[in-house]
């Protein structure tokens, strides 16, 4: 029986002197082959298995490297943050790549390797965890857990009913802001596989649990799972407050689509004259399709006849400056508007800035997705 | 494309029940005119019984009033635009809107003073706004009032998409444009009937070897020659409008010229000769007449022009004033004129167009009579009639 290595699995034979197949392989051939065999080793490339001393080694060089970079950018080592860390490398090392998670980064080395098991047996091949032949230990003993404080909530409610103290106020918790951890989420703290009904399993039990009339420490072990789910993306928007000019209030803001740019002010009172450019909008976009693109936001909060705009807006097409004086009439109507209306418009889609630009041609392609004439032969 | 999420729109229930009650029973709430608000009789609003130009006062203005169709077939063979004719054959009747502009035109002339040279009139405007419309108008005024109109519906088609030029029998160097001047006689004929038999001409006109038209012969018969020899059309033509020009003074009829487009006078043709060299507008015998017709050197009568970007040739589509569209030429023959400016409609106009529409049950869309829709259309078009009509025909 091999011993267990530090891996579990038999160790891996170095330096084989002569290919394992061939039709002359009576020649002895000194060959230098690579410590991996020529057979695939499907275990190694299963997951890549760091070492405990290799992931201390590399926490301690993050650190050092941490105060290094703190020198380098003249601050305090004692107080560099990661933010601060992530400043620097985006400065020191700018990229131009569009997909963020390409670009350089330095971060604590828990966050880059994935979590590993730790070895989950001894010198003598007996287990540490009593339910390890469950094949899930960590699972099963948060289920265990949970159900170990449902009994004690149980007890201690029955204590409480004999001796006559019982009160049936059930506190509910403000469950609203926050959601149950996704079942990703669980694997990736329990460092094991689940499945599906073992996830609902223990959404079950932790309801159950909330059900029940619990103290603190429960409570504590119950928002460990919950993750708060308030950053709806709603304060994402910046609104200068409006400022006067001449005595009248209004307010300005930007939008862009498509290489169009797109300046608009606002009046908080007019009646309804719109003034692209210089040039009345009903001269300056003769076609119908852009008048309702302007048209949309004041159609949606209903002042129709009660704002003045005049906005200045060059580059793109028609519809492009359609678009962004639509999104630069909306940015401005923000100011003017209560902060409902402003939700309102955030779920219709008027405040989003559309993305959507000339994809690029490919070579090989006749265009961006069309591609040439396929014959056959 | 109009997307809401939960706002609720007060306005619509309470304005759509309270107009629907409205138009439904006109006859309780025409009693109540004086004392109420013109919105709950909109009948009152948009329509008006006179049907006399000559009696469209202020009161009238943005009401709509009736043309019986013989009179539309018998005054404007060929002057409306076509979209108004569409409009017509649907509605089955014939209504132009009264305007300030129109209004004011028709005062002046009124008080026309027919010993003192033509005044010349010039309606300009953005596109879309009523120009021709408000020419028609006074059209219709000037035959009520037994004038002879010389309508010429739109001198833009006479200086592009011409297929056959033909050199002038008359003068050598300029080019004949025999289906446009046919077309043109055969209208002025329907216009005029009652004047063609008594004007009579003062010349003695050889049209060829053996056609001939004598001294004191009826202007009935110039016509006929015109149209029945369509290669002697154009020449017809200008042989009409030199007697009416020298007529007009003597005080037997009041002429009206009255020309849409009046731009395409002065400026370039699309037209071009064999050689492909360009033919500038002199060299076309039916512009130079009229031109000759637009000088204010004759008396007896008035001109009335209107601008046109809509069908013109190598002109901005922004341009609009009297200066832009006539260029130098044109605008120093013009000198002097009167300018009258038509605008977009009024809110008062606007309302009464939408009510018009909402009785011949034009628009189906169920906000149409709503206030918000109303504003909506109001944005949308910007208050331009060309817009205003052509939205509406979508819904």
């Amino acid at each position: 029986m091999w011993k267990g290595g530090e891996d579990g699995k038999p160790p891996r034979k170095a330096g084989r002197r002569e290919p394992r197949l061939g039709p002359h392989s009576w020649i002895l051939r000194l060959r230098h082959t690579t410590v991996v065999s020529t057979k695939k080793n499907i275990a190694a490339l299963r997951r890549e298995t760091y070492t405990l001393d290799f992931i201390k080694k590399q926490i301690e060089e993050f650190n050092i490297g941490k105060r290094h970079l703190a020198n380098m950018m003249g601050e305090d080592p004692e107080t560099f943050t990661q933010e601060d860390i992530d400043r620097a490398i985006a400065y020191l090392f700018p990229s131009g790549l569009f997909e963020k998670r390409a670009r350089p980064i330095m971060k604590h080395p828990e966050q880059i390797f994935p979590k590993q098991r730790a070895i989950q047996w001894g010198e003598d091949g007996r287990p540490f965890h009593f339910l390890f032949y469950t094949g899930k230990p960590s699972y099963y003993s948060l289920m265990h857990e949970a159900y170990g404080k449902i009994l004690d909530v149980e007890k201690h409610q029955n204590q409480l009913r004999a001796q006559g103290l019982f009160s049936e106020k059930t506190k509910t918790k403000d469950l609203i802001g926050s959601r149950w951890l996704i079942k990703e989420e669980l694997e990736e703290i329990l460092v094991e596989k689940l499945s599906d009904q073992d996830y609902a399993q223990f959404i079950r039990l932790l309801e159950r649990l909330l059900t029940l009339q619990r103290g603190g420490a429960e409570e504590e072990f119950v928002q460990r799972f919950r993750r708060s789910v308030t950053i709806q993306s709603k304060k994402q928007l910046i609104e200068p407050v409006q400022y006067d000019e001449q005595g009248m209030a209004f307010s300005r803001s930007e939008g862009r689509r498509k290489s169009a740019e797109a300046e608009a002010v606002v009046y908080a009172h007019g009646s309804g004259r719109v003034s692209v450019n210089g040039t009345d909008y009903l001269l300056y976009f003769p076609v119908t399709q852009d008048r309702e693109q302007l048209m949309f936001p004041f159609h949606f909060l209903d002042r129709l006849g009660k704002h003045d705009v005049a906005c200045t807006v060059s580059g793109g097409g028609r519809a492009a400056q359609a678009g962004a004086i639509r999104l630069a009439v909306a940015r401005a109507l923000c100011t003017l508007v209560t902060e409902e209306e402003v939700e309102w418009m955030r779920q219709a889609g008027l405040l989003t800035a559309d993305l959507r630009v000339r994809e690029r041609k490919k070579p090989g392609q006749e265009g961006a997705r069309r591609k040439f004439t396929w014959k056959k032969r | 494309m109009r997307e809401r999420s939960g706002t609720p729109n007060l306005h619509e229930l309470d304005a759509g029940h309270f107009l629907h009650t409205g138009s439904q029973a006109p006859q309780n709430l025409a009693a109540h005119l004086d004392n109420q608000v013109p919105v709950e009789s909109p009948r009152a609003v948009s329509r008006t019984s006179e049907s006399d130009p000559a009696k469209h006062g202020e009161q009238h203005e943005g009401q709509h009033y009736n043309i019986p169709l013989q009179d539309l077939k018998a005054v404007f063979p060929h002057g409306l635009p076509p979209r108004f004719v569409m409009q017509v054959k649907t509605f089955n009747e014939a209504c132009l809107m009264v305007r300030k502009p129109a209004l004011e035109l028709l005062h002046y002339l009124k008080n026309t003073n027919f010993a003192h040279p033509a005044v010349r009139y010039v309606l300009y405007g953005e596109k879309g706004t009523g120009k021709t419309l408000s020419l028609c108008h006074i059209i219709h005024f000037c035959a009520k009032q037994d004038w002879l109109i010389l309508h010429i519906p739109d001198a833009h088609l006479w200086v592009k998409n011409c297929r056959n030029l033909l050199q002038s029998t008359y003068n050598k160097q300029r080019l004949d444009q025999p289906l446009e001047a046919s077309i043109w006689l055969k209208n002025f004929k329907t216009a005029n009937e009652r004047f063609l038999s008594q004007i009579k001409v003062q010349e003695k006109y050889v049209w060829n070897k053996r056609e001939s038209t004598e001294k004191g012969s009826p202007l009935g018969e110039v016509v006929e020659q015109g149209i029945t020899r369509v290669r002697n059309a154009t020449d017809a033509v200008g042989i009409v409008l030199k007697e009416l020009k020298r007529q007009s003074s003597s005080g037997i009829f009041h002429l009206l010229v009255a020309v849409d487009g009046v731009n395409a006078l002065w400026g370039r043709t699309t037209l071009k000769r064999e050689d492909k060299s360009p033919i500038a507008p002199e060299e076309l015998a039916l512009i130079y007449n009229l031109r000759k017709m637009v000088k204010n050197d004759w008396h007896g009568g008035a001109i009335v022009l209107t601008l046109s970007q809509t069908g013109s040739v190598f002109k901005p589509r922004k341009a609009f004033l009297p200066q832009e569209l006539l260029g130098k030429e044109g605008f120093d023959t013009l000198d002097p004129f009167i300018p009258i400016l038509v605008s977009n409609y009024n809110p008062k106009e606007f309302e009464s167009c939408i009510q018009y529409y909402l009785e011949n049950n034009w628009l189906q869309h169920e906000k149409a009579h709503t206030e918000d829709g109303k504003k909506e259309l109001l944005f949308l078009s910007n208050t331009n009639p060309g817009q205003l009509e052509r939205l509406c025909a979508y819904l």
